[in-house]
């Protein structure tokens, strides 16, 4: 793993996301708490939807275009909708948005 | 023996002499620095000296006897200037000491934010007994104003102190809720209310901006302009470890003195404890963790091997009657599992945190009997497994009772009203329900409550069941949705009664399952709360779907549609121009002109967003809603201008009443239309309200639709007066805002409170109407604002719609 600093937890809305445009596509990156955030694909498995678009509660979101509902945590679609979205590992310190380089394709740690 | 000399005479360094003395006194001749003009003191319990519950005397832990005893040199109120490394000696301000081993135990200095008038007298820190006495100085004074700058546990604390001696006090929070670090947002709020009730003001969201005073200070200025008056200003916004020493004798520093668990600095002969030092890059600002060190330290230094280890920490608030306890982690980490207790009438609130099969995190308030053995729990990692379905509970608790839904209805008083169509309060339903009325109907022949438009059958039928208990048999109610037990009448009507006005008092007060809500409750819980307090209420976008988030349409493709506003379907060229303009620009794939009489713009990407609505706003055009639960368009007909048949001026009443409605946000979208003779070339028959001209004046009519349903309106009322019609529809659109169920169209809404019960209201009761029309207006102040405006000229709010960094740019290697 090589954590590369994204930004302040600031710039991302509180039950809000910001997308992080990476070589593997579009990362969006969710804020769940005052210091508490997650980076998941952005697209979803319905029909494409923009999840960073979607709202968020508790460690989940909503689709914004469907309302299918996916943990922030695993990636599962909850209730009886099934598919799956990418997680990756992301972590806040000392405020600021901590990304895995590696997992997102980026070789060098800025 | 050998010199062991120590700077900083703390709460650490006190425990770690204890230590080595406790085992061999004879092992080092001690010369102790204190920058404070005294011994060790129990620093944790300077709030209690404050508030007045305890004397200076009461915290000393170090008297004159013990460092006589223990034989140590005390050189107290004299500040170390330099560590002189080569030569082995400690520089005071009075003369130098040899030393074979050091200890630096500087603790941590308070972190001043650098705003102006921040060095003048009146502005301290909490840090020592020193500022605990000016403080309480200051509190001398009758009538005098503090603002505390930090809704931390010190800043709480001092606001206390401070209070208890009869001060006014403020607390100026730069985050949404207090103690942010160790609390979640529902203990926050409880927090809050406990805190006002002992009578202190609490401002979250405050950006102190400047401190304002000519000799000493005057008052505090916050980012949004407020003034507020200040003789006493206590800065309390976090430490920084006192590393000064340390940096200058070259030992390595990172954010604090670097230790390893030994408790030893980069050179051998210098050792580090306390809030100064940094361990695996961890710091460290409560005493609990701070005592290891001590025992390690002692150990160390003579010679023993032991290692230093990092535990769990919990976190209590010193101030009477406000029982809070957060311990553990809520942040990081997968397969988290949180599990929620409300007490709304007790004012309880409890959340465990749970990963796999462990307890990681707990947040009491209220209740703290069981924090330690939570706490045990989290620090040991105990397999709760067996215990989790009552592990919320606490050690005592293991049958399985769940919270009380029906607390919220059981704490109203008896004069809070449950029938708001006929007045009846919740005692007149106990009193009857005592009398003999032992079901719904026989509540509602005997006191006609629930007997009209029926939105509050739930609630009476929670009181009877409050009344009844295992008597009543409660007929199964749709709740909102899986994170509470109340329906969205019900919920209207407690938000006005127990005058709730932030989502987390509703979540905590009305008993809330989750943490914050879901996808289903929140819009609905946002827009009652914008509706019912416009001037208290701040309303929340993430709260909001997409679309009114974003001022946009989605798209299926994830763009989005642009539709500005053309004020009863007229433009000009200047519009055009500006709207082909940017249809160019930023090359709009499709340019339709709608069903609403104006042009959408389809397919814009959101980065563009903010740019297009900047073009738009420079030709006037402003945010047509296209995408809110709120007035979308007032479709109008030439009218008396043009129409050879036009009996009034259509068009203009279109407009007006467009300028009025424009902005507010409704149970659900909201359309007019404005006809100009009973031909009906704007279809105002089937709107929500629909106003048709005739010679003698103005047909007014409501709840129509044309989408899923089709129906025609029906007449609220004729008038003669084009005011007339404009105040109609104004009351009738406040009415349907302030009791319409989320998501019901008006037709909806009036088909279960009966179109009799609005013209009641809004026709014949002229004060109502009044009234009606006068509280839109209050809403209006703040709601009619072009959203577009806003985040097209404010640089944080635009950036919400750019990507927040770009992983693809990387430098090729
Ligand atoms: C753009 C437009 C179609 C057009 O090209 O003409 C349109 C487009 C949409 N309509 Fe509509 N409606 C449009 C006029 C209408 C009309 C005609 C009218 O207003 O005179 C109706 C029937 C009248 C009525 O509302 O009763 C209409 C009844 C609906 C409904 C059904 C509402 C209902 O209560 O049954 C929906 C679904 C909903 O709101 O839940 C809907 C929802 C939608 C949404 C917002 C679907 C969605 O959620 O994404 C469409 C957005 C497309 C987009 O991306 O912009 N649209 N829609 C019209 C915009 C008018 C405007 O200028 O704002
Ligand atoms: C009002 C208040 C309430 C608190 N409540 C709690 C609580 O409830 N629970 C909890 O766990 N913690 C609490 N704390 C925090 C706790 O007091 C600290 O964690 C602890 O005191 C740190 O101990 P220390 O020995 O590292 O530093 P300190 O106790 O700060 O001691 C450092 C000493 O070094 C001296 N010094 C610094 N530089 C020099 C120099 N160059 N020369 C000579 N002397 C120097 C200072 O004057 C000071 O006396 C509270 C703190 C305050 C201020
Ligand atoms: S009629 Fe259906 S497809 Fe057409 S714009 Fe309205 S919602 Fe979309
Ligand atoms: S695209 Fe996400 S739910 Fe359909």
């Amino acid at each position: 793993m090589s954590w590369i600093d994204i930004a302040a937890v600031a710039d991302i809305p509180l039950r809000g996301a910001r997308v992080v445009k990476t070589k593997l596509g579009c990362v969006a990156v969710f804020r769940t708490d005052e210091a508490e955030v997650y980076a998941v694909s952005d697209t979803c498995p319905h029909k494409g939807g923009p999840l960073s678009d979607g709202l968020v509660h508790d460690r989940k979101v909503t689709c914004p275009l469907h309302n299918w509902v996916f943990s922030l945590e695993t990636g599962e679609a909850q209730g009886a909708d099934e598919g799956r979205i990418e997680t990756f590992a992301a972590r806040v310190e000392n405020g600021r948005v901590l990304l895995d380089g590696t997992a997102l394709g980026r070789r060098t740690a800025a | 023996m050998k010199k062991l000399v120590v700077i900083g005479a703390g709460m650490a360094s006190g425990r770690a002499l204890e230590h080595l003395f406790e085992t061999d006194p004879e092992a080092y001749e001690v010369t102790l620095f204190n920058a404070e003009a005294r011994g060790n003191y129990n620093r944790i319990m300077l709030s209690p000296v404050l508030s007045g519950e305890k004397s200076y005397a009461e915290i000393v832990t170090h008297d004159e006897a013990w460092y006589r005893a223990n034989k140590v040199t005390c050189r107290f109120g004299e500040h170390v200037v330099k560590i002189d490394r080569d030569r082995k000696v400690v520089v005071g301000e009075a003369g130098e000491v040899l030393y074979d081993k050091l200890i630096i135990a500087t603790g941590s200095a308070p972190f001043i934010i650098p705003v102006e008038g921040r060095e003048l007298p009146g502005v301290i820190t909490y840090r020592d007994l020193d500022d605990t006495e000016a403080m309480i100085a200051a509190a001398g004074q009758p009538g005098a104003n503090a603002v505390v700058i930090g809704g931390g546990l010190l800043g709480l604390e001092a606001a206390a102190g401070l209070r208890l001696r009869g001060m006014n006090v403020t607390v100026l929070h730069l985050m949404g809720h207090l103690m942010e670090r160790q609390l979640d947002e529902s203990a926050g709020y409880l927090l809050l209310k406990d805190l006002e009730r002992r009578g202190i003001k609490v401002m979250t969201g405050a950006s102190t901006k400047a401190i304002l005073g000519k000799d000493k200070v005057d008052a505090v200025v916050l980012e949004d302009g407020t003034v507020l008056d200040a003789d006493l200003v206590v800065m309390a916004v976090g430490i920084r470890p006192e590393t000064r020493l340390a940096t200058d004798a070259h030992l390595e520093v990172g954010r604090g003195v670097v230790v390893d668990a030994q408790m030893q600095t980069s050179d051998p002969d210098i050792h580090a404890v306390g809030e100064c030092v940094e361990f695996d890059g961890a710091l460290f600002g409560l005493v609990a963790p701070l005592y290891d060190q001590a025992k390690v330290l002692a150990k160390s230094l003579l010679g023993e091997v032991d290692a230093y280890a990092p535990k769990e920490l919990s976190t209590k608030l010193k101030v009477t009657g406000c029982d809070l306890f957060s311990a553990g982690d809520f942040a990081e980490g997968p397969e988290r599992e949180d599990i929620v207790l409300r007490d709304p009438s007790r004012g309880i609130y409890k959340r465990l945190v749970i990963e796999g099969d462990r307890l990681v995190g707990a947040v009491l308030y209220g209740d703290t009997a069981d924090g330690s053995w939570y706490f045990g729990l989290i620090r040991d990692g105990t397999d709760i497994d067996d215990m989790r379905e009552t592990l919320i509970f606490g050690p005592g608790f293991q049958g399985g009772a769940s919270a009380d839904p029906l607390s919220a209805v059981a704490a109203l008083p008896p004069e809070a009203e449950i029938c708001g169509c006929n007045g009846v309060c919740k005692g007149k339903i106990t009193e009857a329900i005592t009398g003999g009325a032992k079901d719904l109907t026989a509540v509602r022949a005997t006191t006609k409550a629930s007997a009209s438009c029926g939105t509050c059958t739930g609630l009476v039928e929670q009181v009877l069941q409050v009344t009844l208990g295992g008597d009543f048999q409660m007929p199964g109610a749709q709740p909102i949705c899986a994170c509470c037990d109340l329906t969205h009448e019900d919920l209207r009507r407690l938000i006005k009664l127990k005058a709730l006005k932030s989502q987390p008092a509703v979540w905590q007060e009305l008993g809330w399952k989750t943490p914050n809500g879901c996808h289903v409750c929140r819009p609905a819980l946002n827009f009652y709360l914008l509706a019912d307090w416009p001037l208290e209420y701040q309303d929340d976008p993430m709260s909001r779907f997409v679309n009114e988030r974003n001022h946009a349409n989605i798209q299926k493709d994830g763009t989005f549609s642009v539709v500005p506003r053309m004020w009863g379907g007229l433009t000009n060229p200047n519009e055009l121009r500006a709207i082909a303009d940017a249809a160019e620009k930023y090359k709009v794939p499709t340019v339709k002109v709608t069903g609403g009489q104006r042009i959408d713009l389809l397919g814009v990407r959101k980065e563009d967003l903010p740019a297009i609505w900047t073009d738009l706003n420079s030709a006037g055009l402003v945010s047509g809603h296209a995408y809110s639960k709120g007035l979308r368009t007032v479709k109008t007909c030439v009218g008396t201008d043009h129409c050879r048949f036009g009996t009034q001026d259509s068009t203009g009443l279109g407009v007006k009443l467009e300028q009025i409605l424009w902005g507010s946000w409704t149970p659900h979208k909201v359309k007019l239309g404005v006809s100009g003779c009973p031909r009906n070339c704007a279809e105002s028959t089937c709107k929500d309200v629909g106003i048709i001209c005739v010679d003698s004046g103005y047909q007014v009519s409501v709840a129509g639709a044309a989408g899923m349903e089709l129906k025609e309106t029906e007449r609220l009322a004729d008038v003669a007066s084009e005011a007339e019609a404009i105040d109609l529809t104004v009351a009738f659109v406040q009415l349907y805002r302030e009791n319409a169920k989320y998501l019901d169209r008006p037709y909806k809404w009036v088909a279960k409170v009966g179109l009799d019960w609005v013209k009641a209201r809004v026709v014949d009761d002229l004060d109502e109407r009044a009234a009606l029309i006068e509280r839109f207006e209050v809403s209006q102040s703040i709601y009619r604002k072009d959203p577009w405006a806003v985040p097209a000229r404010e640089a944080g709010e635009r950036s919400r719609y750019a990507p927040l960094a770009d992983l693809t740019l990387e430098a090729a290697e």
